[in-house]
């Protein structure tokens, strides 16, 4: 199962460290993200473009997480060399990832 | 219970030219905010003014408030609070007070919110025992200092609360916490004490929500498809209520959507450690903030907690930082991957015979998968791809010389190489970001309201 199916998300810049939020479709799957979407797992799928640390903090309110990745930018917006420097398509790229096999799907069954 | 409407009409410097305009004419809007400071921008602006000590403003602004006359009078009125000011606040003002005067509207108010700017006070400041320590590493600044361009402290809500209290009807700022753009009109219209960190917090939530455009309805979202109409895509508009409650939503006729998702994404664009999304006028927590469909586009957020504003202000300091360019070419296939890597290959060998190292460059082949180089599987075949190279170095030379290495594949390259067009591609001069923190009484904001009559009779500008 790829992310996206249960998450939607957005990411943005901050200086050379992007941000991720990643917001469950129900309410229902908080729990779940919360168990599987992991700084050390979010880290390695990150991991070809370096970042030197992935912090994560939670929105229980709008059952969201959201991730930092720092350093993430190769320099960010002033001087990155990639074509993406400020991180806008990073939050896409996460919803495709294909969430390890290692889960319960009855804790997805939407209410 | 009294409640204001307040839309934003530009997310950055490059948005839509007509967004503000439609936004005035669909919105029935008390306040129109206009964000254009992008990190970088102030930088850009810095330059700009080093050039000339006339520019340094959003050059576009006074454009958009002539178009924007037709609703600054009458019964209710439109007010305008912006940060177009960039680097020069009065400099703008004034050129909008001219407009405004030779249109007919002298009587118009306007007002300049400056004290942002603490370059002219650099040395001063440096040798009063001013670090400036990076705000994520804790270097000292000491090794850059004498590389720094520009200084900016981002201000609060005060300086445009106390100019619209004066009466102005156009706000101009410098650098300000984009979300005091919005809470600058709450702390006028309501009776809210500078305390009440609640409200305060509400206010700021709502600012943070609609400070970039269309991003809160409908633009950027991840569940896009074609019936969310994005090309009538309506601006983002906040109600506050004296009770500090907020609904966001857009004009009635206008494409996009504002439900639960959209506005979730935009809660989370963009921040850090969401119990403390810090802004000189309070320290917020996003952590617990609800979002309630309450009707077609209409979004209530509830439950946004204030805590006392932070002792220091974010300070963004630019500094020199060598030259940069990119410049592309396209490569058709068959075998357009193995063409492109050839090309690379061939730059770097003529740039090392040259004598030529830059101190960092990329090549990029997009369209294969290389936006995010490793995340995405790259394409085993694609039929065309664009190759991109990017150069940084200290000097311009050096930059400018390897870029000219992407035309002369062309003829020298392996074939189907093409669409150099647009010219040579050139260095800029790159100004790193270097943000730090300053305590709040070192900062002295002021607040300058006159007529758009007395600003084009202001000598002194």
């Amino acid at each position: 199962m790829r992310l996206k199916e249960i998450a939607h998300a957005r990411s943005g810049d901050k200086g050379n460290h992007a941000n991720i939020g990643v917001i469950a479709r129900d309410p229902s799957y908080y729990d779940f993200l919360c168990r599987e979407v992991t700084e050390v797992r979010v880290a390695e799928y990150f991991a070809p473009l370096n970042p030197r640390s992935v912090k994560r903090f939670l929105l229980p309110g709008i059952h969201a997480l959201n991730f930092m990745l720092y350093d993430i930018l190769a320099g960010g917006a002033c001087k990155s060399l990639r074509i993406d420097s400020q991180g806008k398509t990073l939050a896409l790229a996460l919803l495709e990832w294909e969430i390890p096999a290692a889960y319960d799907e009855s804790a997805l069954i939407s209410p | 219970m009294k409640t204001i409407r307040i839309g934003n009409g530009a997310g950055f410097w490059g948005d839509h030219p007509d967004a503000p305009l439609r936004l005035a004419e669909q919105g029935d809007l008390n306040f129109l905010t206009l964000e254009y400071l992008a990190e970088l921008t102030m930088s850009i602006l810095a330059q700009q003014k080093s050039h000339d000590e006339n520019a340094g403003y959003v050059t576009d602004f006074p454009e958009v408030v002539y178009r924007l006359a037709p609703w600054l009078s009458g019964p209710s009125p439109l007010k305008i609070v912006t940060n177009a000011g960039g680097m020069n606040p009065l400099r703008c003002a004034y050129t909008v007070g001219k407009l405004l005067a030779s249109s007919g509207l002298g009587d118009i108010s306007i007002a300049a919110v400056s004290g942002d700017d603490i370059f002219p006070s650099w040395n001063s400041l440096l040798a009063d025992g001013e670090t400036f320590p990076h705000l994520d590493t804790g270097e000292s600044i000491a090794n850059i200092q004498h590389l720094v361009v520009s200084a900016n402290v981002y201000l609060g809500a005060a300086g445009i609360a106390s100019a619209l209290d004066l009466g102005a009807d156009i706000v101009v700022t410098g650098r300000i916490a984009d979300a005091s753009l919005t809470v600058g009109p709450a702390m006028h219209a309501f009776d809210w004490s500078w305390s009440d960190w609640n409200r305060l917090a509400a206010a700021t939530v709502a600012g943070h929500l609609i400070e970039c455009g269309a991003q809160m309805t409908g633009g950027m979202f991840s569940d896009w498809n074609e019936t969310l109409s994005l090309g009538d895509v309506g601006y983002p508009i906040a109600e506050l209520s004296d009770d500090g409650s907020v609904v966001v939503t857009k004009p009635a006729a206008s494409g996009g959507a504002v439900t639960v998702a959209t506005v979730s994404e935009q809660l989370v664009y963009e921040i850090g450690d969401p119990e403390h999304y810090l802004t000189p006028d309070v320290d917020v927590d996003f952590s617990h903030v609800r979002l309630e469909q309450i009707g077609d586009d209409r979004v209530a957020v509830h439950d946004a907690r204030g805590n006392p504003a932070p002792p220091t202000l974010k300070t963004s300091i630019s500094y020199q930082d060598g030259y940069l360019g990119s410049g592309t070419i396209v490569i058709t296939g068959p075998d357009a991957i193995n063409k492109a890597q050839a090309c690379a290959a061939a730059m770097q060998q003529k740039l090392n015979a040259a004598g030529v190292f830059p101190q960092r460059w990329n090549v990029e082949y997009l369209g294969a998968g290389d936006v995010l180089p490793g995340i995405v599987p790259r394409a085993v075949d694609p039929p065309e791809i664009v190759l991109r190279m990017t150069i940084h170095d200290k000097t311009r030379a050096v930059v400018d010389r390897s870029l000219r290495e992407l035309v002369p594949l062309v003829t020298s390259g392996p074939p189907g190489v093409t669409g150099y067009v647009g010219g040579r591609a050139k260095a800029r001069r790159v100004l790193s970001y270097w943000p730090s923190l300053i305590a709040r009484d070192r900062v002295s904001p002021t607040v300058e309201v006159r007529t758009a009559t007395e600003w084009c009779d202001g000598e002194d500008l």
